[in-house]
């Protein structure tokens, strides 16, 4: 086995930042371990053209599978790809940052090839000429040095761990291949998607951020969210609980699937601090929690943390805050 | 309809949780209980059944020792019918890729036509077995189900991904995890609690279920962990019971920081 595979994602035309900065990561990893990367594409109806600009990130060779049924962003037929891919490339490790699509793809190559999975990666270092990845757990209060004793090592990298830069510039062969489908893959399709609609302010500009969770109980409880963030001057976030139950809209959401955000001040009320909500806010400048159970993961990213019913607290704040004028 | 639904025994996400420094394994000793998540599985199996297939007949599945057997009564009482256990000391220390191999094989010895999981283990906060499972059993796999509809031997899925909401369709039998939100899991009533060690229970080990035992458990895994470190914490956390005051106190320090003017 030689060389590692990037499985790089492709959404609305272009290559998510996230790919490229597990891209750009793993030619790092690949200098030390003296391994080329090529980076592994899905999609239909792709622009050879712009893959072939991921060699200005550090891929030797682009790959390119492109069919109708990698269309939907469905998982499967992208494990079928990518297993076809590995059985001409021969990896010995396989990458992605995390998404949707790909957490569930690499998850499928793996069972596929009867190789080690590691998720939630935060570092990628190159030890005893091989891959050793620091696994984040336990809400972030250990990091396992986890590397692998299968042939092949497949890791799904934690969501913003690696930052994409601009890149040099520089242009990589673009190979296209035809990757073998499975009845099984082809047996799951996309009937509908709904686009998410920008609603409210840009939760990604605002200075202050007033996040509701679950524990509001139900969407009414986004009034008393509403108007702490009015008196804030700031806007409201969310977590995906609410957003899938329907509470509030997608727009608001941060975390893994939703958005990033980096307010000076950032208001958790009634969020348990679920990992995957985290990594789209811990880069918070000051982060503030409520919650009712003095146990909550939460509390333990938090730099001012009350325990206590938000319903009481919330309105308290809100008026506070509003009589500071 | 037959559902089969995967649940795991977790230690209580409201105690202090603790990697042991020599096996590298999380320290399953204290308290446990079933995994949050999984009983927004079990409320969706038991909607299906109260709703459009009122014969379905629900299995839970575990890998997990002896002693989960608490937490498999505690999933029957929500609404399981029988459970398979799977119970092999050869099976401690799997990683994802060794403990699905003991689920497919498992649910490979029936014809299940949905197979259920939680979105992810509240320990691990891992989220990926459905596609490591489903991929074993070669069938179709939907995850992070926000809701589920059933209808001419298919089921269709709501599911947010980073552009919006897809709707998927998937031939049965598939492999489907839900979301935290697809349900509110309701608490299962007194008698159902008593009669749940009533119901038919299964016991099985890696040898009957024909599983290689080199292939799973602490020997066969595909991952291992060489070492621990400490990250880089925050940094100091203030933590307040609030008496009454918590919100003025909490002002005062976000005005003392300067967040507030
Ligand atoms: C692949 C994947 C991607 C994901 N992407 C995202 C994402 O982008 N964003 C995201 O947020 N999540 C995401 N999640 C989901 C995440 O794992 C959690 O399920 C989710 O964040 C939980 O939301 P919550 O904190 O609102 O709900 P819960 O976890 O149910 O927490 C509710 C909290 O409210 C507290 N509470 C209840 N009542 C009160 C009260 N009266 N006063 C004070 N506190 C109270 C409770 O103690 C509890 O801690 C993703 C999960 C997966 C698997
Ligand atoms: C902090 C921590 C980090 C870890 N990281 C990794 C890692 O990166 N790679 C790795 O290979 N292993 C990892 N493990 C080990 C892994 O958690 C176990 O192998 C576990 O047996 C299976 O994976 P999971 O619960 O994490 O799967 P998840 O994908 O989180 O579980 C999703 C669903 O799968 C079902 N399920 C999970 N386990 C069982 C079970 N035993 N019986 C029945 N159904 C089940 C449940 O429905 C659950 O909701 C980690 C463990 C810990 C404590």
């Amino acid at each position: 086995m030689a060389g590692i595979a990037v499985l790089c994602e492709v959404q609305g035309g272009e290559v998510a930042r996230g790919s490229i900065g597990v891209l750009e990561e793993a030619a790092r990893l690949g200098a030390a371990l003296g391994e080329s990367v090529d980076a592994i594409v899905c999609g239909s109806g792709l622009d050879d053209a712009k893959l072939a600009a991921l060699g200005g990130f550090g891929a030797t060779t682009v790959r390119v599978a492109d069919d109708a049924l990698l269309a939907s962003g469905i998982a499967q037929p992208v494990v079928d790809a990518c297993a076809t891919a590995q059985e001409a490339g021969g990896y010995r490790y396989w990458l992605a940052a995390a998404s949707i699509m790909t957490a569930d793809a690499l998850a499928g190559l793996a069972a596929r090839l009867g190789a080690g999975i590691v998720i939630d990666a935060v570092e990628l270092h190159a030890e005893g000429g091989a891959l050793v990845t620091r696994r984040s757990g336990l809400g972030d209060s250990v990091l396992a040095h986890c590397g692998f004793t299968s042939t092949v090592g497949v890791v799904v990298t934690r969501a913003n761990a690696f930052a994409a830069t601009d890149g040099n510039g520089g242009t990589a062969p673009v190979e296209r291949f035809a990757p073998t489908f499975r009845a099984w893959s082809q047996a799951v399709t996309l009937v509908g998607h709904e686009d998410a609609v920008e609603t409210g302010p840009d939760i990604s500009a605002a200075d202050v951020l007033v996040a509701g969770g679950r524990g509001l109980g139900d969407a009414s409880g986004f009034g008393q969210i509403e108007e702490l963030a009015t008196a804030f001057g700031g806007a409201v976030a969310a977590t995906r609980a609410v957003v899938d139950a329907g509470w509030y809209p997608y727009s608001a959401q941060v975390g893994q699937t939703g958005k990033t955000v980096t307010p000076k001040l950032y208001v958790a009320c009634g969020i348990s601090g679920a990992i995957q909500h985290k990594v789209g806010m811990q880069g918070s400048g000051t982060i503030v929690a409520i919650n009712k159970d003095k146990n909550a993961p939460i509390f333990d990213y938090a730099d001012f943390g009350i325990v206590g019913d938000l319903n009481a607290v919330v309105p308290q704040l809100t008026a506070l805050v509003k009589a500071r004028g | 309809m037959r559902i089969a639904i995967c649940v795991k025994e977790v230690p209580d996400p409201t105690a202090v949780k603790r990697i042991d420094d020599g096996s590298h394994r999380l320290v399953r000793s204290g308290e446990n209980t079933l995994n949050p998540y999984d009983r927004h599985a079990i409320e969706a199996a038991v909607q299906i059944k109260e709703g459009p297939a009122p014969d379905t007949e629900i299995t839970i599945v575990t890998m997990a020792p002896e002693s989960a057997g608490r937490s498999v009564d505690r999933a029957l009482a929500q609404g399981g019918d029988r459970s398979i256990h799977i119970a092999d000391e050869a099976a401690a220390g799997s990683d994802l890729l060794g403990t699905a191999r003991v689920l497919a094989a498992a649910l490979k010895r029936e014809s299940f036509d949905l197979i259920l999981l939680g979105q992810q283990a509240a320990d691990s906060e891992c989220y990926v077995m459905a596609g490591l499972v489903a991929e074993l059993l070669e069938v179709p796999c939907v995850t992070q189900a926000a809701s589920i509809e059933l209808a001419d031997g298919s089921v269709t899925v709501k599911r947010q991904v980073e552009t919006g909401y897809d709707t998927v369709k998937a031939q049965m039998p598939c492999v489907v995890s839900v979301s935290d939100a697809i349900n509110d899991p309701r608490y299962p009533p007194l008698p159902a609690i008593m009669g749940a060690k009533r119901k038919p229970h299964e016991v099985v080990t890696l040898a009957e279920l024909g599983v290689d035992a080199s292939t799973v458990g602490a020997a066969g895994a595909a991952t291992s962990v060489g070492g621990l470190s400490k990250p880089a914490g925050r940094g100091d956390t203030i933590v307040l019971e609030d008496d009454g005051t918590a919100a003025e106190q909490l002002l005062a320090f976000l005005v003392e920081k300067k967040v507030v003017a």
